[in-house]
């Protein structure tokens, strides 16, 4: 069976839920082979073989954090030349885009990125995705090279495919390029012990009519007793009053949650780009002419002042 | 020495018309009116920042596109850039990121450079990977998703917000820089601006002159075929209540009736 080469996305070695949904995808048009870089890459091996990775190739060195995005091109390619795969899947992060374009470039394929669903087909893997802020549905394929396709987060259920655990050293040479852009520093971003946006279940988002920063506790309190991951809008966060990390839409991040809640968001088409494809919507909004409700599966046209802190009050009581 | 910079950009179906997909499968570009792409407005306001603090700078705005394509070079001119370059062919039509990514490579190289700018993604194809691309192309590093950026002394530097943290990123040109939009509102085209871009060279170039065969780009040439665009069934009309005191209670039984709950 062809192999499929999956790059994965770990903090540490603790690896993030986009690559298990990829290894699900990988499965249906071969076998996966896994590539994990830096530090920890190791310890990614034992949940990559319980979902079905039959290899896991790791590498690290440290010019994979001093410099950006290109010392893990120059790995992947030297995965990509070790397995000969049938196809090249990276999860759809910024920077996983960035190595999977630079990788096809080199490899002279084809690249299809966003991809929302993929299956096997007759003339290879076929991939779904969402265009012009997700009103139409395309299905494309790599026509020329080695498919290299990158996939969205919550385009495939994470799936138990146990296999025998093997880890293999890569060896990778760097080229010219790879010392070009130097990271002098680094910040991590403040974990809110709140799921990831793009991962979550559930988002709860805020925009211009939650009227300032102090009001976002109330979306914050309402995203805490669902679990939920907090979102907003690029008004509310040009206004400075949440995070850009947070912003929802066509410049900031693309959700696809079970549930997604927008508060006090007009629906604009940049913000309907990033959320459009989540399964069920709500809104609450008090302009009964807001575009977002033309998306809506349930809305409360109100205030959002009092509709967001009863309904927390109302999912607490239901919960006990 | 005169600093050198190229910015890229695109000409786009406007958002909020009625995008759709022409017969085969491209982007329609004539049912709907163009412009500059908004971000890459971001992407020049970045050029003529940088240039007002070079001593000596050259911004020369490129684009690959149709005719009305003008119409973007025109508006970055207005806004102060120097001069433009428009790539245009009829075999161009169709071309995907590898083609558009070859042409523009030739057209940066043909022109000269020291810095070239992007914006952060297309707002219609939205892939975002044209940068990468470009800077593996032209063999120059790669700057990119910079939300504040910096030339000095033939280095560039920049702060890149990613997912899981913010970078603070150096290299030397020339190099590849690719903008967000929190780099910065971009300004308007003033009307001596507009008056001025009047007179300002715009340079036609087509695939002969940068000796590019015709089968290396195009809809033949494309590099990932569109086998069907099937327009999204629209939301089956939802519930929708008017809060007369007991909206979040309705919400809230709403969301247990789907288990969220
Ligand atoms: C190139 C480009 C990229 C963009 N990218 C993004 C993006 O990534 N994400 C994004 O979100 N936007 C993006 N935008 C901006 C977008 O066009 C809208 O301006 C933005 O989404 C509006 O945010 P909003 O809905 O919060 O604000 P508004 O449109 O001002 O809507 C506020 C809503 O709140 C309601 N409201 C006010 N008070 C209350 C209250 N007390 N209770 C209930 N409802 C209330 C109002 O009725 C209104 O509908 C982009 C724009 C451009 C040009
Ligand atoms: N046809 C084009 N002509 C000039 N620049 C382009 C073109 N297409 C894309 N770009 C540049 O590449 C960036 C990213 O594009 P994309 O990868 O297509 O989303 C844009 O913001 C532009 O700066």
């Amino acid at each position: 069976m062809a192999e499929v080469l999956v790059y994965v996305d770990h903090a540490d070695g603790a690896v993030r839920k986009p690559t298990l949904e990829l290894l699900t995808l990988a499965r249906r048009i071969g076998e996966p082979v896994a590539v994990a870089l830096g530090a920890g890459a190791a310890d990614t091996a034992a949940v990559l073989a319980e979902h079905g990775a039959v290899k896991v190739l790791t590498a690290d060195a440290p010019e994979f954090t001093e410099y950006l995005v290109v010392p893990k091109v120059d790995a992947l390619q030297a995965a990509y030349e070790a397995v000969s795969p049938a196809a090249v899947l990276v999860p759809s992060s910024a920077e996983g885009k960035e190595i999977a374009a630079r990788l096809a470039v080199r490899i002279g394929s084809g690249i299809i990125t966003d991809a929302v669903d993929l299956e096997a087909g007759d003339e290879g893997p076929v991939a779904t995705q969402a265009a012009f802020a997700a009103s139409f549905t395309t299905k494309s394929r790599v026509s020329k090279g080695t498919p290299v396709i990158t996939v969205k987060p919550n385009s495939a259920p994470v799936e138990a495919a146990p296999a025998a655990r093997a880890v293999e050293a890569l060896a990778v040479t760097f080229g010219a390029l790879a010392t070009g852009t130097k990271v002098v520093s680094r910040t991590p971003r403040e974990s809110t012990g709140r799921p990831e946006l793009t991962e979550a279940a559930i988002v709860v988002s805020g925009g211009r009519g939650v009227n300032g920063a102090e009001n976002f506790g109330i979306i914050e309190a309402l995203a805490d007793s669902l679990g939920a991951a907090v979102g907003a809008s690029r008004a509310a966060v040009d206004a400075g009053w949440y995070p850009h990390s947070n912003q929802v839409g066509q410049t900031g991040k693309s959700v696809s949650p079970q549930l997604y809640i927008a508060s006090g968001i007009s629906g604009a088409i940049q913000h309907r780009a990033g959320m459009q494809t989540s399964k069920t919507i709500v809104a609450i909004n008090k302009d009964a002419e807001a575009p977002i409700f033309d998306l809506v599966d349930y809305g409360v046209v109100g205030d959002l002042f009092s509709v967001v802190p009863q309904l927390t009050d109302e999912i607490k009581a239901r919960k006990g | 020495m005169s600093l050198r910079i190229v910015v890229c950009v695109k000409y786009v179906p406007d958002a909020t018309g009625d995008r759709h997909f022409a017969d085969d499968l491209t982007v329609d570009r004539d049912d709907v009116d163009g412009l500059l792409s908004e971000l890459d407005e971001y992407a020049v306001e970045q050029a003529l920042q940088i240039a007002e603090d070079a001593d000596d700078a050259e911004i020369t705005v490129l684009t690959v596109g149709p005719e009305d394509a003008k119409d973007a070079l025109r508006k970055a001119l207005s806004m102060g850039a120097d001069k433009a370059i428009h790539v245009e062919d009829d075999d161009l039509h169709g071309s995907d990121v590898m083609g558009t990514s070859l042409v523009l490579a030739k057209a940066i190289e043909r022109a000269g450079y020291d810095l070239v700018i992007t914006g952060m993604a297309s707002t219609d194809g939205t892939m975002g990977v044209l940068p990468a691309i470009l800077a593996e192309r032209l063999g120059v590093p790669q700057v990119t998703l910079l939300s504040e950026v910096k030339v000095e002394d033939g280095t560039v530097t920049g702060r890149r917000d990613g997912d899981s943290a913010s970078e603070q990123l150096e290299a030397s040109l020339p190099a590849l820089v690719s903008v967000t939009d929190q780099s910065g509102e971009a300004r308007y085209p003033s009307f001596k601006g507009i008056m001025a871009a009047k007179k300002k060279p715009v340079e036609s170039w087509d695939l002969e002159e940068l000796e590019i065969e015709s089968d290396e780009v195009g809809l033949e040439g494309s590099w990932t075929a569109v086998d069907s665009a099937t327009q999204r069934p629209a939301r089956t009309a939802g519930t929708i209540v008017k809060d007369e005191g007991e909206g979040g209670k309705a919400l809230a039984e709403f969301l247990a009736g789907q288990k969220f709950i």
